[in-house]
């Protein structure tokens, strides 16, 4: 046995003019980013209980559930403008209530507890979640303070081990990347909770990591390749590094398939926007980051040099 | 780089070893004897329960610091033959301040205030207004050492009530400066909880005024306290506390002889004993309130001293209310109130389907990251798996030791993990082959393979850590689960990859003196 790879993504060495594409690239990300720029204002994303505070109770009937005597009990309560839905199977019933300041999400989730229990007699209640107004809005600072300083650090990282051009490069493309993330959580009206601003965190997180191996690469070349013109170095850097690029994109993506795929409610979005954002975090890191990288880059990193001997 | 020293080598296995052991007790049942028996908890998404976030209410306190300010001064005042007018307390910014009766007694209130000994309410400094009020402020540092008292022990007290509904295994913590965590396993239906915990419990016993017919205004020195035995009607009942519960000894349910109903016996200290019995003695014929968190809860007339220290509430109770009641005096008033205002409960059910679908989840993500490094990395790629199982271990292993809570997301995290942690050895083996293409020899191109890939894998994983970092600080629940595992996760990759993978390879190498490397 000589234990050699049976698969390989690409055999031999590969000469792809990435930065030719470099102008169609930027642009088709900055209209897809653009077009997730408006999605987040109209119709905007869907903000889930941690964020936007209220009253979330799923419970399992007996039988069928029966929506109209539900609706007749939470109405006995007092609890008014409940959203009453089927998830899952038949006997499976989902209730939303917003919440506003005034409300007590504490006493009317007793309340929607009674109601059900009223109506259907046996029923279970598998999850109850009150998120009162004032956390919720405290949770979405935290959640947004999370991303910002994230990103914060890692541009300063990347800063103080590469160029700042590299640093400027990289944050710019995370952007467009998060506001893209953002334009698939409108589309596919996945709930923007804390679980999300995670799945968020680590497509950058990712993202960052998918960047700073072609980067690397491309510092290296900056030292070995004198002479070679910035653009052919990225380049190479890239069809260098484009193995690698592609096996961690797909060991990452098959790892977090099952996720969406057995996931279950509680984690099933969050897998599928990981996913999105591999697939975004790498093609990124080829079409976007690298172009950046030479237009910033084109006249500083390479000014030193002058063409010596070919 | 392509040599191991024996204790390198040792060390190097021994870890993963303690690793592997330190993950058993979580796979087999505890034994009966008692060994230190490290094992992560499951959290509440995954077992279900309930989690409460509750906040205390710190205004409370100054209100109440505020007020016996104010007492002591009007009576140092009144002892000095000065007068007050337009009191004024401002709660938030944690002033009492009042107008001297006449501008020329000024100096004079304002030495009298200032003479206050400092242990009637706390530190406070006096200033003269610019209106002519004289201003007392209580000391903003003095008010954070009492809130930080007054959260701890509403802690003892949250824990003590809970602890007597039997729950299993609560955790009760502190979070931030004024928030309360109680997390309750095995409970998905937390009202009767909430319900004792957001009573303050506050027992005072107060004589009361009768007021003349048709009168609803209190006398100075009396509040219209509601009564919950006669509902609509309110009393007039005296400011000044007789007997405070805090000197209950003993306090639980029992049943009225006279009546049958449910009601709540509860013995006093010797202080309590004696001011029961003095208040008693001098006051038959009147009724004597038991005031419950500023409401009436019954107001019997004293028919003669009551001088055992010991007796009886009977007020509109049923069994559980007055079992309830009997907890809350046995358990302590709170220092201050408290409100829920986050719950998250979840039933035992989706607890389990959660476990399941997370496990089936784990297992079928490792082996598809599995079988791909076999297929696309061959024997580097085994010893890639290797390590990744050695990986999943010492993760494992870690969270383990730190007694963790395992979370839904937490789950999602390992998973993630191991999907990242092959990268390194992605990283390793594509560089290596590209040694190769350059001419080097198998043996230099392993030994620049590693030591080229090393600081890129460093490089890449510090921004990945600095990410989670970031999540792990300002997440909450599931979440920083989340982030505490793929934090963990990065350090055991970087564990596993650059020691574990390298050294497989590196022996594997030595032993078999390959012409040609297999990449």
């Amino acid at each position: 046995m000589s234990g050699r790879p049976l698969l390989r993504f690409v055999r031999g060495d590969t000469h792809i003019n990435f930065m030719r594409g470099r102008f169609l690239g930027l642009a088709t990300s900055a209209i897809l980013s653009l077009a997730s720029l408006v999605l987040f204002f109209h119709p905007g994303l869907t903000l889930g209980l941690d964020f936007k505070g209220g009253i979330v109770v799923e419970a399992r009937t007996d039988g069928p559930a029966d929506f109209g005597k539900i609706r007749g009990a939470l109405a006995a309560h007092h609890i008014e403008a409940a959203g009453v839905q089927a998830f899952g199977g038949n006997n499976d019933v989902l209730i939303r209530l917003g919440a506003d300041e005034n409300t007590n999400t504490n006493a009317v989730i007793d309340q929607v507890r009674h109601a059900i229990a009223e109506a259907q007699p046996g029923a279970t209640v598998l999850r109850a979640d009150a998120v009162g107004a004032s956390v919720s809005a405290e949770l979405l600072r935290n959640g947004l303070l999370a991303l910002g300083l994230s990103l914060v650090m890692i541009l300063a990282y990347i800063w103080f081990r590469f160029e700042w051009e590299f640093a400027l490069s990289a944050v710019v493309t995370l952007v467009l990347d998060l506001t893209k993330t953002v334009g698939f959580l409108v589309l596919t009206h996945f709930e923007f909770d804390l679980v999300m601003v995670a799945a968020i965190l680590t497509i950058l997180g990712y993202s960052t990591n998918d960047k700073v191996v072609v980067y690397d690469r491309v510092r290296e070349n900056l030292r070995r390749y004198r002479t070679m013109p910035l653009r052919e170095l990225i380049d190479l850097s890239i069809n260098e590094t484009l193995n690698r690029t592609l096996g961690t994109s797909t060991t990452v993506f098959l790892a977090a398939l099952p996720l969406a795929i057995f996931g279950g409610s509680s984690l099933s979005g969050f897998a599928w926007v990981m996913l999105f954002g591999i697939v975004v975090g790498t093609s990124s890191s080829i079409f976007i980051a690298a172009p950046l990288l030479l237009l910033l880059g084109e006249k500083r990193l390479r000014k030193d040099t002058k063409p010596v001997t070919r | 780089m392509m040599y191991y020293s024996r204790i390198k080598l040792l060390s190097v296995i021994s870890v993963c070893l303690i690793g592997l052991l330190l993950c058993v007790p979580n796979f087999v049942r505890k034994p009966a004897v008692s060994i230190p028996w490290p094992q992560i908890h499951l959290g509440l998404d995954l077992r279900g329960g309930s989690y409460l976030l509750m906040q205390v209410d710190l205004s409370s306190l100054t209100h109440d610091r505020l007020q016996s300010l104010s007492e002591a001064a009007r009576q140092s005042l009144l002892v000095a033959g000065l007068g007050y007018r337009d009191i004024n307390t401002d709660t938030k910014q944690g002033v009492f301040s009042f107008h001297p009766r006449d501008p020329s007694e000024k100096d004079r209130d304002l030495k009298v205030v200032s003479d206050m000994p400092r242990a009637v309410a706390d530190e406070f400094s006096v200033s003269a207004r610019p209106d002519g009020s004289i201003a007392l402020t209580l000391s903003q540092e003095a008010m954070r050492a009492r809130a930080r008292d007054a959260v701890t022990q509403a802690i003892e007290i949250v824990r003590r009530r809970i602890d007597a509904t039997g729950a299993v295994d609560p955790e009760i913590t502190r979070q931030g400066e004024d928030r309360i965590i109680v997390e309750l396993p095995g409970i998905s239906d937390p009202e009767r909880i909430k319900a004792l915990l957001g009573t303050t419990a506050r027992m005072t016993f107060r004589l009361v005024d009768e007021l003349p017919a048709g009168s609803s205004v209190a006398p100075p020195g009396d509040t219209l306290l509601p009564s919950t035995e006669m509902p609509g009607q309110m009393l007039a009942v005296r400011d000044h506390i007789d007997v405070d519960g805090a000197d209950l000894v003993n306090a639980g349910a029992t049943t009225d002889e006279q009546t049958g109903g449910w009601a709540v016996n509860f013995t006093l200290n010797s202080v309590g004993t004696r001011a029961f019995s003095a208040v008693t003695q001098a006051n038959v014929g009147r009724r004597f309130a038991i005031v419950l968190d500023n409401k009436v809860i019954e107001a019997p007339v004293i028919r003669s001293a009551i001088t055992g220290g010991s007796g009886i509430i009977t007020g509109n109770f049923d069994a559980r209310k007055a079992t309830d009641l009997g907890l809350l005096l046995r358990a302590g008033a709170l220092p201050v109130p408290l409100t829920v205002i986050e719950e998250r409960s979840i039933g035992p059910s989706l607890g389990a389907d959660s476990i399941r679908a997370g496990a089936l989840s784990l297992l079928s993500g490792f082996l598809l990251v599995i079988v791909f490094m076999a297929l696309f990395y061959g024997r580097f790629g085994w010893y890639a798996n290797i390590a990744l199982f050695a990986n999943l271990t010492l993760m494992l292993a870690i969270l383990s030791l730190f007694g963790a809570t395992l979370t839904l997301p937490g789950m999602a995290g390992m998973l993630l993990t191991l999907g990242m942690a092959v990268d390194a050895n992605i990283l390793i083996v594509e560089r290596i082959r590209e040694e190769l293409k350059r001419g080097r020899t198998p043996l230099a191109a392993m030994q620049a393979g590693f030591e080229r890939a090393t600081s890129t894998i460093l490089d890449s994983n510090a921004t990945a850590f600095l990410a989670h970092v970031m999540l792990f600080v300002f997440g909450t629940g599931p979440v920083r689960g989340f982030a505490l595992t793929i934090t963990i996760g990065i350090a055991t990759t970087l564990f596993t990859t650059l020691f574990l993978s390298r050294l497989l390879m590196v022996r594997w190498y030595a032993l078999a003196r390959p012409s040609t490397l297999p990449v």
